[in-house]
């Protein structure tokens, strides 16, 4: 079977975790739906903004805003040794490094998805830092849905050469105006030597919109990878479990999570962290809140090394009877000498916990969202001071609209 | 400042409190005294207006306010302050902000957390794998930065090593006192016990539980009480005396009436 048939077999091919999502019900076409960042409703670019996509692009070292299937902006800052542009595009420019790095961490016919993804023409982002680049500003990615029922394919490749930093902030998000659509983001991260690379996604979409990440990422040694997610809005359905190998002595992976599922919110999101080769270290630390939605919460470490340490922290908060949160940490340990532990705790906000704040003077309403912030209050590495501040700020109008 | 007027209390089912009377003026600091299990946290915690603990008869005026049914929030809101014994962790609020919200500005926090050794603590998260000793001194810096003018203190020196009982003590005098002497650690005139001069007397109220009453000896303490079967009795005695006659005669007899004879 040629690598073309395999592919067209795993059209078929369920993934292995999340509701299955029929693609034939969804447009699957390149169709320009608008020509320039410009033309996007001023309310997307409200969301973009949102989700930390600044429209001047004055504090990115590059910027790059894909809708639908079209790449609209891809411009990097004047002096930025950067690379950045259309996957499609940087296909065709570097056949050598397709060769190398296009699908090598993620398998195309890892799902329908990975698969349909992989036969149609490419989209999403390729970015390359040479050796020894430190990028001081932050890269921006944005992935917007801008129509009805569409079918959002993305391919990402991140290449940290040795020694490399760059700081991405990935913000997704879809028109108000747009109700149904799929997207598909696959991204493959590689991290050089005593490279860095801090990567932020934080999304917002549409409320029956279905999101299929697939994410690996490949740390080679000394390299550091720091990996953000933000979910505070509803939407109908994310299933993600990226997957971070560690393959190079002394490579580290920080894993954090924020994720909110509103009424009507179905999050599956998961982390794994492979320790292949001694003295790597992995931390994932997920906070979850359920007001109504269902979370699945996953975390697995899997070491295979000789002294390697991982450590998995899951806490849920229930503020809604009627909500769901599933914390399932998973450690495999495949030698003697691998310290993996783990942490999880589920459950609603403790009522003395609220009249201890009570009782220095905040009123209940106050007193609840001052304890969520601080359930929340993990410390992210790598945002931007103005997307804290706008993290904090959501959290202020979601305590309060939820009238906590 | 505080008038409780026949009160009983109960948790659930059961009953704790029967027909509690006690009046505490400006300045003055009461100390209550009594067995385990008596009630007297159940006494502080239904003043200060935890949910857990149901009113079934009587009053409680604060600076001549009926507080006896309004939250927990507003009675801190007019100025009663509670250190409780086993106070909860914020996971993810500092120290820092917890002074925040109780009031303090941002130099009052540093100066206040350097007087109570909790410099270092000012970033973590309030109460977070504290010691027994560091909690109560958190609880302090507190109140300190609340500034009540009713403090209400639940066994302040319990799990405080001896070298950190004076802390507790004088920042709790200090408190009393409304801030007013020139730091916690100075020596005189209102915070040492060593000192010749008398205990400068209170300016704000307190009501205080102590078993081994060591903190007696840097709050100028007026009344005490003892908490004994479910009522108030001794009513107003000399705390060091009433705490003498508990040590030498037990609970008991000094209900029945050596305590009086003492006085």
């Amino acid at each position: 079977m040629s690598d073309k048939e395999k592919l067209k077999a795993a059209l078929e091919k369920k993934a292995a975790l999340g509701n299955d999502i029929d693609l034939s019900k969804f447009d699957d076409n390149d169709d320009v739906h608008v020509q320039s960042a410009e033309e996007i409703s001023a309310a997307g670019k409200a969301r973009m903004e949102h989700v930390g996509i600044e429209l001047d692009a004055e504090n990115r070292s590059g910027s790059f805003i894909q809708a639908d299937n079209t790449a609209l902006v891809q411009k990097v800052k004047p002096q930025t040794p950067l690379e950045l542009m259309n996957t499609g595009i940087a296909a065709q420019k570097y056949p050598e490094l397709v060769e190398k790095y296009w699908w090598k961490a993620v398998s195309a016919d890892t799902d329908k998805y990975t698969a349909i993804t992989a036969l149609e023409e490419e989209n999403g982002y390729f970015i390359r830092v040479k050796a020894g680049e430190k990028i001081k500003y932050p890269l921006q990615a944005c992935i917007f849905i801008s129509h009805e029922q569409q079918l959002q394919r993305v391919h990402n490749v991140v290449i940290i050469e040795d020694e490399a930093e760059l700081n991405i902030i990935s913000g997704c998000a879809s028109d108000p105006e747009v109700d149904k659509a799929v997207h598909l983001g696959i991204s493959e991260f590689f991290v050089g030597k005593n490279a860095k690379l801090t990567f932020t996604m934080i999304h917002s979409w549409g409320e029956n919109v279905a999101v299929r990440p697939r994410t690996v990422s490949i740390i080679e040694e000394g390299g550091q990878f720091i990996s953000n997610y933000v979910c505070m809005e509803k939407v109908k359905d994310v299933q993600m479990n990226p997957v971070t190998r560690l393959v190079g002595k002394g490579a580290v992976a920080r894993l954090n999570s924020i994720l909110v599922a509103p009424k009507g919110s179905h999050l599956d999101i998961g982390g794994k962290a492979i320790l292949e080769v001694p003295g790597t270290r992995a931390e994932i630390v997920a906070r979850t809140i359920s007001t109504g939605g269902e979370v699945v919460n996953r975390g697995t470490m899997i070491g295979q090394a000789e002294g390697v340490r991982a450590h998995l922290e899951c806490h849920g908060l229930m503020l809604s009877n009627d909500g769901y949160i599933s914390a399932i940490p998973q450690l495999d340990a495949f030698t003697g000498n691998a310290e993996l532990s783990h942490e999880a705790a589920v459950g609603r906000i403790a009522p003395e916990e609220i009249e201890y704040l009570m009782a220095r003077g905040l009123d209940e309403e106050e007193a609840t969202s001052t304890i969520v912030r601080g359930f929340l209050n993990v410390n992210i590495e790598g945002l931007p001071e103005s997307l804290t501040k706008k993290i904090a700020d959501t959290l202020d109008t979601f305590t309060l609209e939820k009238g906590l | 400042m505080l008038h409780i007027e026949n009160l009983s209390v109960a948790i659930g089912d059961k009953q704790i409190l029967k027909n509690i009377d006690l009046h505490i003026a400006p300045g003055e600091v009461h100390v209550l005294f009594g067995p385990n299990g008596i009630g007297k946290s159940t006494l502080i915690g239904t003043v200060m207006g935890f949910e857990r603990y149901e009113v079934l008869e009587g009053k409680i005026i604060f600076k001549g306010q009926d507080i006896t049914h309004i939250p927990c929030y507003e009675r801190a809101r007019l100025g009663l302050g509670v250190m409780i014994q086993r106070p909860p962790t914020i996971r993810g609020l500092s120290l820092r902000q917890m002074l925040g919200i109780c009031g303090a500005s941002e130099n009052e926090i540093e100066d206040m957390a350097g007087w109570m050794g909790l410099s270092g603590f000012l970033d973590r998260s309030v109460n977070e794998g504290f010691s027994g000793g560091e909690l109560k001194r958190s609880e302090l810096l507190q109140l300190m930065a609340q500034k009540p003018d009713l403090l209400l203190l639940d066994e302040p020196e319990s799990g405080v090593d001896v070298e950190n009982i004076a802390l507790v003590g004088r920042a709790a005098n200090y408190i009393l006192q409304s801030g007013t002497c020139s730091g916690i650690g100075c020596d005189r005139p209102c915070c040492s016990p060593d000192d010749q001069n008398p205990l400068a007397a209170s300016k704000r109220s307190g009501l205080i539980i102590t078993h081994l009453g060591h903190i007696l000896k840097y709050i100028p303490a007026s009344h005490a009480h003892i908490l004994y079967r479910g009522t108030m009795t001794c009513p107003g005695g000399d705390p060091l005396e009433v705490l003498n006659c508990i040590s030498r005669s037990g609970y008991e007899d000094c209900v029945n009436g050596s305590c009086r004879r003492a006085q």
